[in-house]
């Protein structure tokens, strides 16, 4: 119990005293280092935040914070997350993952969550490669990568586009980070907890071990030049020019959150009186 | 002569309306004080083709099949030779046919059962919209020596809603089948009714005794994905949930259910799904996350025909397998089963206990027989079982979410609550719950959550023990009523049997079924599966006589009383 109100929570005190397993240089230490400046910002209560994942290197990030936080199987997180929130609107729910998890096993809870509409705040650390099983394409890897033993001529398919697929979808908030600036990036996931149902943050996030190329080739490339709209159709103007390297809020859409439960209103002994013949 | 049961099949092509007219046939038996059983038996079309009402009225509570049918009315003969093996008939029963739908097909005529030609569809042209299924309702009201008035009131009741024409047509016609229900003679007649007086009675289905028994439980959150036949447990839910304060959640698909339930019940909500075998097939990788992370679900799998999309509409109990062994790793959790429709309100409500009580997941396995079966019952009785999962509340240095306890049972914390932040995880951890690859760490954990399920005490709801003697019947699920039923009999021919119906299936506790087995040195197995599930799974956790004997085949067709007691004395009959 807290008997004193305590004062400002900093950064430091939303991390867990857990050791990363991440390869030295890993863009998802910036994407920690984010989140917490965040919720620091916001000054929520540990208590009150939950932070759910599925399996990758990303994934492992809730238990780097020091919030509530599910580890779950690879692709499920969002399910988790709409499960949580639903069952206690009052948290705040963050979810995290890979381009792998969130694109390739959990893309149909992908374009589902982004329909649904339930207040999550999704962040998804994009390297263009299943890190944690060692260098696999995935779904957002250019069609010519030969860097994988698994797709040695290459993939051989156009790069997913999450952000196209997220707003047409319905996906009400839609941002681009990079690792590269974490601030830049804490003031977006501020900005996506603010915002009342599912909003995505893409980050582009490299992974040093199996894309070394990113580090240098994100820096180079970012541009923030990205202003939120709150027009569709705007907003897909821009995602059909877009060179997969704008930063910024790109969307905030006003479709109402997908309710919690309602108030109670009859027993359960008059429910069962409904059987009675 | 009297009986105390009757049982009746009305079939006819899908759209006749066989299932609405044996629905309230069903009422009307219980408006005269009797109780029911009424399956469906469907083609593999979800619409058309061939349908049945297969009922059982019964002066008592009626839990499974009779062995024949005495009357099979068939409002036409569309594709009567897809289900004719689930509707015996023999020469004491009576078949009422239209003449205008042609002559009785040979599946059915060759039963030697008698004939009576009623033309039901001529008498429905006689009353204006009338349709041959209210003449039919009317036919047995008759025939059953039911009363008029009640099929009056039930039928009115029904169409409360509708203009008064449709109620007049309806009408119309019962009145027509009731005047021309003359020729046909029963051959058997109900006893009157054998009810307690003061006792309520319930008329539900098998699907809905589940949603009540979850509501009793106290799950205030479902997400699920619809699956015949497991879909109305879900329609019941979604109507009552939020009366309650809670919510159903339509998912895209099964992962997302079970995963979706993991989070609510993370969250400190009790919750469940509903599913039929491939939906279950989709979950088995998150029960696994479930158990590892000790997080309390229920999972009702609602059983069918398989294996892959296999019969949906009918019954089969050839889940067991993948509902104990399917998940990967060392997985202990609980798999329960209720012996009746009736006892789909207890085995829900207990499986919801098991599940917050020992945060694991539980598998509840129910089948279509039992869950689109529509029923009339004494109000199952309130049990004090709300499962309460052990907590942690006070703030301590470092918080333990696994810690190592000698029940195996670790306190939970909550989300919002101070002090105690952790992050579940299906990876093997530590007690605080951090990944962990170390052997220690694997070992006791594995330990601890199988502990946890072994030192529970579970009273005496792991089974169902009727009679006594020196041969024993072993069963479980559905089947239970007809195995209850062939005990009874070879009892009143001085047989004397012993019934166990396993409500607890997994974890084994092999000292419970051997203290029920004292005594007996003859075991008969009997089962719904091809490959005998339940037998192999007895064999490889329990002590069994060696006289164990097995009678197992699949469905769709009910496993009915003659043949358990066929089985039965073949056991007594060895030497
Ligand atoms: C059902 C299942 N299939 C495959 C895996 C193996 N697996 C673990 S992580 C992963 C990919 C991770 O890639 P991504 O989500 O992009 O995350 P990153 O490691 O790059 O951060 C895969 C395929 C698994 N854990 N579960
Ligand atoms: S493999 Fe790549 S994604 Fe994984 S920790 Fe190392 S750098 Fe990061």
């Amino acid at each position: 119990m807290n008997t004193t109100e305590p004062t400002r929570l900093t950064p430091k005190q939303y991390k867990s005293d857990i050791k990363p397993v991440w390869c030295k240089g890993c863009g998802d230490f910036s994407v920690i280092a984010a989140i917490t400046r965040g919720l620091s910002q916001l000054q929520l209560p540990r208590e009150n935040v939950a932070f759910v994942s599925g399996i990758g290197c990303s994934s492992r990030i809730p238990a780097y914070s020091a919030v509530y936080g599910f580890h779950g199987v690879h692709g499920r997180a969002l399910p988790i997350a709409t499960g949580l929130k639903l069952a206690r609107p009052e948290l705040t729910v963050l979810v995290a993952g890979g381009d792998g998890d969130g694109f390739s096993i959990g893309g149909n809870h992908f374009m589902h969550s982004c329909r649904r509409n339930v207040d999550l705040t999704y962040v998804v650390m994009d390297n263009s490669v299943y890190g944690m099983t060692k260098g696999q394409a995935s779904p957002t890897t250019a069609s010519d990568w030969t860097g994988s033993k698994l797709t040695p001529e290459g993939p051989g398919m156009p790069p997913f586009r999450p952000l196209e697929i997220a707003l047409s979808a319905g996906a009400n908030f839609i941002s681009r980070a990079t690792a590269n600036d974490p601030n830049g990036m804490a003031e977006q996931i501020v900005e996506a907890i603010r915002h009342p149902g599912f909003s995505l943050v893409h980050v582009l996030c490299p992974c040093v071990t199996y894309r070394p190329e990113q580090q240098e080739l994100f820096k180079a490339r970012a541009h923030a030049d990205w202003q939120s709209t709150t027009e569709r159709a705007e907003a897909m103007h821009r995602l059909a020019d877009d060179d997969g390297y704008t930063t910024g809020i790109l969307y905030q859409g006003d479709r109402p959150a997908f309710m919690p439960p309602p108030e109670p209103r009859a027993t359960l002994e008059q429910i069962e009186t409904e059987f009675r013949i | 002569m009297d009986s105390t049961s009757i049982s009746i099949a009305l079939s006819g092509s899908g759209g006749t309306g066989v299932m609405t007219a044996g629905s309230l046939l069903l009422d009307v038996a219980a408006r005269a004080g009797y109780y029911g059983l009424m399956t469906r038996t469907l083609g593999p079309q979800i619409r058309g083709g061939e349908a049945a009402a297969l009922m059982r009225l019964g002066v008592a509570e009626v839990t499974g099949p009779d062995d024949t049918y005495h009357v099979l009315l068939a409002l036409d003969w569309g594709n009567i030779e897809r289900f004719a093996a689930e509707i015996p008939l023999n020469a004491e029963s009576i078949v009422i046919s239209d003449p205008a739908h042609g002559p009785v097909p040979e599946v059915i005529a060759s039963t030697g059962a008698r004939l009576v030609e009623i033309p039901l569809g001529a008498l429905a042209a006689t009353v204006a919209n009338g349709r041959p299924n209210m003449v039919a309702l009317g036919v047995l009201t008759a025939l059953l020596g039911l009363n008029l008035e009640h099929t009056t009131a039930v039928v009115a009741a029904e169409l409360a809603d509708r203009d008064d024409e449709t109620l007049a047509a309806s009408l119309g016609a019962v009145q027509a089948g009731f005047s021309a229900a003359d020729p046909c003679v029963c051959p058997v007649t109900l006893a009157p009714p054998a009810r307690a007086a003061g006792t309520p009675r319930w008329a539900l289905s098998g699907n809905e005794a589940t949603g009540a028994g979850a509501l009793r439980g106290g799950v205030r959150f479902v997400a699920a994905y619809p699956i015949t036949p497991a879909t109305d447990i879900l329609e019941y839910l979604a109507v009552h949930l939020p009366r309650l304060g809670g919510a159903l959640v339509q998912a895209e698909d099964e992962l997302a259910s079970i995963n979706m339930i993991l989070g609510s019940s993370f969250g400190g909500t009790p919750s469940l799904t509903a599913t039929s075998g491939p939906g279950l097939a989709l979950m088995t990788e998150s029960i696994g996350l479930g158990i590892a992370a000790e997080v309390p679900v229920v999972i009702c799998n609602v059983m069918r025909g398989g294996p892959s999309t296999g019969i949906p509409t009918k019954s089969e109990q050839s889940d067991l397998n993948i509902a104990i062994h399917g998940v990967h790793g060392d997985a202990p959790h609980v798999v329960t089963a209720p012996t009746s429709i009736s006892d789909c309100v207890f085995t829900t409500q207990w499986s919801v206990h098991l599940a917050e009580c020992l945060q694991v997941p539980v598998i509840t396995l129910s089948d279509q027989a039992m869950g689109q079966a529509r029923t009339v019952i004494d109000a199952p009785a309130i049990v004090p079982l709300n499962g309460q999962r052990k907590l942690a509340t006070t703030t301590v240095e470092h918080y333990e979410r696994y810690e190592v306890t000698a029940d195996g049972i670790s306190p939970m914390a909550l989300p919002g609550t101070p002090g105690l932040e952790y992050t579940a995880d299906g990876l093997e951890h530590s007690p605080r719950g951090t990944p962990s690859t170390q052997a220690a760490h694997h070992q006791e954990q594995l330990d601890k959550r199988q502990r946890k399920l072994l030192q529970f005490d579970y009273g005496p709801f792991w089974a169902d023990i009727a009679g006594d003697g020196d041969i024993a019947i072993l069963t479980w699920g559905s089947v239970t009523g007809a195995a209850m039923e062939a005990a009874e009999r070879l009892r009143k021919g001085g047989v004397a049997v012993k019934v166990i119906a396993m409500r607890l299936l997994s974890p084994a506790l092999p000292d419970r079924l051997a203290d029920a087995l004292v005594g007996v040195d003859r075991v008969l197995v009997v089962e719904q599966s091809h490959s005998q599930q339940f037998l192999h799974y007895l064999r490889g956790h329990f002590a069994l006589p060696a006289r164990t004997r097995t009678h197992a085949r699949p469905g769709p067709v009910s496993i009915r009383p003659a043949e358990i007691m066929a089985a039965v004395d073949d056991l007594f009959q060895e030497a």
